[in-house]
C-alpha cells in the first residue's frame, strides 16, 4: 500500500504524526497503522548489535534490561523522551523516522552510529544514523519504505560510562540543547575512546569526533576537548533560543555529560 | 468504520470516521464527558485516559485504533455517580484542583503511576504528571494530593494494586 501511494504515511505511536494531522501540517491520503505488527516490535540482542523493532514503544525500551545493560546511553536518554503518557505510545522507530532535531533517540543513534533499516518493496535498505538525518524533519527515508528496525552497537569492552543532559522549558519537553557522551576507560582510568553528540541546536543531531585516547579526562582536559569538538558546530536561532545561547548551552551540557560519563566509568557502574 | 471499544469494562460498538480521535469518540459518541479536550494535539494532558494500564493521551489515538483495548476514563473510577475514589478524594482534601479542567487527566495520570509504584517519591510524581498542564494550582497541591492518595492506599487493608483494580472494576 505504501509503495503504491506516495502520499500515504506510516502511523506508529502517533505521538508526532497525530499532532501534525491535528494542526493540518500533514495531510496524507492514507494512514497505514503498524502498531499491531508483532514482527516490528521487540528487542533482539545479537552478536553484531541490539536490534530494536521500529514499533517498539519507548516505555517498553525504558523498562528493558537488555537496553539497560547493552545500550546504556539509550537507557539514560529515554527518561528525557516525552512524558510517561507519550512514551506509552511513542515508538523508537517513529522518533527516528520523524527526524526532529531535538529528538533524544536520534541523538543517541547518531552518536552510537546505529544502523537504520528500512523495508522497501522486498528489499532491506540500511543507513548509518549519521548520514540518515539531513535536515529538520528531513531524512534519507526512502519513499514508500517502512522503517523496520534500528540496530544499536553493543556496549563496548572496558569500563563504559555514559552521560545525557538537556535544557528544556519544562521537564521532558522539546529541548533547546541536548548533549550525550559515551566514554570507555581502561583499567587505569585512562580514556580509550570518547564520543560526544549534540542535539537540538542545529538542523539535525551531530556526532563530534574527538581524540581523547590516553587522556585522564580531568575537568580542565574536558574543557579543552569539548571546545575543540564543538568548533565547527552550527547552531540555529528560533523563538525559544538564540544561536549564541544554544552554542553556550551545548558546550556546557557537553562538558557536564563527559564528566558524568567519566565518573560513571570510574565507579564501574553501568 | 465500525469498531468495538471497551470503555470502563463495558464494550460498545461505535461507527466512526477513521479520522476521529478516541477523545472525540469518547465525548461525542459514548457521551463520556469527563475526559476533557484541551489542546487536542498532545501537549496539555487534559485528555489523559488509561489504556491497558498505562496513561495515554486520547487525542493522539484514533478511535479505530482503540479496538479491543482496555480503556479507562474518570467515569470508571467509582461504581456510583457522586462517589469519589481514593485519588479524587485526596485531590479534594488537599485542594489539588481549582477550575477542574486538568483534573480528570491529572487523576488518571496519578492512577497510572500508583498502579506501577505504590510508594512514589515527589520526583516520581512530578515525572508522572509532567505531561499534564495545570494553570491554576501551581502543582504543589496536586503533588500533595498524589502523595496523600498513595499514603492512604498503603494504609488500606488490601494490596494497593488490588484496591485500585477493584475501584476500576477490574477485579
Amino acid at each position: 500500500m505504501l509503495a503504491h501511494d506516495p502520499e500515504a504515511r506510516v502511523l506508529a505511536g502517533g505521538q508526532t504524526l497525530m499532532p501534525m494531522l491535528a494542526m493540518r501540517l500533514s495531510r496524507p491520503s492514507m494512514l497505514v497503522d503498524i502498531t499491531r505488527l508483532d514482527e516490528l516490535r521487540g528487542i533482539d540482542v545479537a552478536s553484531d548489535g541490539v536490534a530494536v523493532g521500529a514499533a517498539t514503544v519507548q516505555a517498553h525500551a525504558l523498562r528493558s534490561s537488555d537496553i539497560a545493560s547493552e545500550v546504556p546511553l539509550l537507557a539514560k536518554a529515554l527518561p528525557n523522551v516525552g512524558h510517561p503518557p507519550t512514551r506509552a505510545r511513542g515508538t523508537i522507530g517513529g522518533s527516528i523516522a520523524h527526524g526532529d532535531p531535538s529528538a533524544e533517540i536520534a541523538l543517541v543513534a547518531a552518536l552510537l552510529q546505529a544502523e537504520i533499516v528500512f523495508r522497501e518493496g522486498d528489499n532491506d535498505v540500511s543507513f548509518k544514523a549519521e548520514e540518515f538525518f539531513i535536515g529538520p524533519m528531513v531524512t534519507m527515508a526512502p519513499m514508500g519504505g517502512c522503517l523496520t528496525r534500528v540496530v544499536f552497537p553493543k556496549r563496548p569492552e572496558g569500563r563504559v560510562g555514559t552521560g545525557f543532559q538537556e535544557v528544556a522549558s519544562r521537564r521532558s519537553d522539546y529541548a533547546f540543547a541536548s548533549a550525550a557522551a559515551q566514554v570507555v576507560l581502561d583499567d587505569d582510568g585512562e580514556c580509550l575512546s570518547l564520543c560526544i553528540g549534540v542535539g537540538s541546536v542545529g538542523d539535525f543531531p551531530v556526532r563530534c569526533d574527538v581524540d581523547a585516547a590516553g587522556s585522564r579526562l580531568t575537568d580542565d582536559e574536558v574543557r579543552g576537548i569539548v571546545e575543540d569538538a564543538l568548533t565547527d558546530l552550527e547552531t540555529v536561532e528560533d523563538l525559544h533560543a538564540t544561536a549564541a545561547y544554544r552554542r553556550r548551552a551545548a558546550a556546557e551540557l557537553a562538558r557536564r555529560v563527559v564528566r558524568e560519563a567519566r565518573d560513571e566509568a570510574l565507579e564501574g557502574s553501568k | 468504520m465500525k469498531v468495538e471499544l471497551k470503555v470502563n469494562g463495558r464494550a460498545s460498538e461505535v461507527d466512526v470516521e477513521p479520522r476521529k480521535s478516541l477523545l472525540d469518540c469518547l465525548r461525542d459518541d459514548l457521551d463520556l464527558k469527563a475526559t476533557h479536550a484541551g489542546c487536542e494535539h498532545g501537549v496539555c494532558g487534559a485528555c489523559t485516559v488509561i489504556i491497558d494500564g498505562q496513561a495515554v493521551r486520547s487525542c493522539l489515538v484514533l478511535a479505530v485504533q482503540g479496538d479491543g483495548l482496555d480503556i479507562r476514563t474518570a467515569e470508571g473510577l467509582t461504581d456510583c455517580a457522586g462517589e469519589l475514589d481514593i485519588v479524587q478524594d485526596a485531590f479534594c482534601d488537599t485542594h489539588g484542583l481549582q477550575c477542574g479542567y486538568c483534573t480528570s487527566g491529572m487523576i488518571l495520570a496519578a492512577h497510572a503511576l500508583l498502579l506501577e509504584n505504590q510508594a512514589p517519591t515527589q520526583d516520581d510524581i512530578r515525572d508522572a504528571i509532567s505531561g499534564n498542564i495545570c494553570r491554576c494550582t501551581g502543582y504543589g497541591q496536586i503533588i500533595e494530593a498524589v502523595e496523600l492518595a498513595a499514603d492512604r492506599l498503603r494504609q488500606r487493608n488490601a494490596r494497593p494494586d488490588e484496591a485500585l483494580s477493584a475501584e476500576r472494576g477490574m477485579a
